[in-house]
């Protein structure tokens, strides 16, 4: 608990120097520390898959993102006049979100709503077809269609990323065979 | 023995996080994010054995690759501008 503690103070202080940086290169290395950070709270916290996509997506592939927007545009922010209603609506936000969390069940409750609804059902089910893992066992056997479906979309995804890359290289390739061929001809 | 460990690996956390914040060149922060993917990488490890899930070393594995390649993307766009090129150009 007092790591976790600790971690959300980083967090703060992070969330605090980012904001009032101006170099806007240094606010995207910030940011990637900040998903990081944040990662390895959500890992502490015993959900894996929630942290490795704020690691991947937050400290990754939006890191990058930022970086090639940066490379488009400037790389100062610069001091525009104090406006009100963005900080209103912040604040108006945080205090939402705050007083969502309220109605949430205590961190770690196993009597919580969540844990009473078909999770038990899927605990013994898993046990009695004996898969030793129970996420394999809701993924493979449960959801066994949804699951299918999922690798049918990410494999078409792939399949097609390959063929316009693909189609890209050998489209290029004659004209660059074919460009000095061209330059020979003039010459001699 | 992990417990030190874990407090170690949070000062130095500490630390890279104040030369990312202050750092006055493009790369003492880039090198102070790339440390500090490390030091999550070794606090994730490191948590694992305290809590007794040794498990988590693989996860710990996985994130030290995507530091590898997150700060690779990082350097090339610092240097070229973009990341589609493979051409040496002039530094930024």
């Amino acid at each position: 608990m007092p790591i976790e503690a600790l971690l959300f103070v980083l967090l703060v202080v992070l969330a605090l120097a980012i904001a009032h940086m101006r170099d806007l290169f240094a606010a995207a290395m910030l940011f990637s520390i900040f998903s990081l950070l944040s990662a390895g709270m959500f890992t502490l916290m015993d959900a894996v898959d929630v942290a490795f996509t704020e690691a991947a997506v937050g400290a990754g592939i939006s890191t990058v993102l930022i970086l090639g927007t940066l490379a488009l545009t400037s790389n100062e922010e610069r001091n525009g006049p104090f406006r009100l209603t963005p900080l209103l609506v912040c604040l108006g936000l945080g205090a939402t979100l705050i007083y969502g969390t309220r109605d949430l069940p205590v961190y770690g409750d196993p009597g919580a709503v969540v844990h009473h609804h078909v999770a038990p059902e899927y605990i013994e089910g898993s046990h009695n077809i004996h898969i030793p893992n129970v996420v394999t066992t809701v993924l493979a056997s449960y959801r066994g269609y949804d699951t299918f479906g999922e690798t049918t979309v990410v494999f078409t995804a792939g399949l097609g990323v390959l063929l316009l890359l693909g189609g890209a290289a050998r489209r290029r390739d004659p004209e660059e065979e074919a460009a000095p061929q061209a330059t020979s001809e003039v010459t001699s | 023995m992990f417990a030190v460990c874990m407090v170690g690996l949070l000062i130095t956390m500490v630390l890279a996080m104040v030369r990312a914040i202050a750092g006055p060149t493009v790369f003492d922060r880039i090198l102070a994010a790339n440390a500090f993917g490390t030091q999550t990488v070794l606090m994730i490890a490191v948590s694992g054995f305290l809590a007794g899930r040794p498990e988590w070393l693989d996860l710990a594995l996985v994130y030290a690759l995507m530091n590898f390649i997150g700060v690779i993307a990082v350097l090339k766009f610092v240097r070229f501008g973009n990341l589609a090129s493979d051409q040496p150009g002039r530094p930024t």
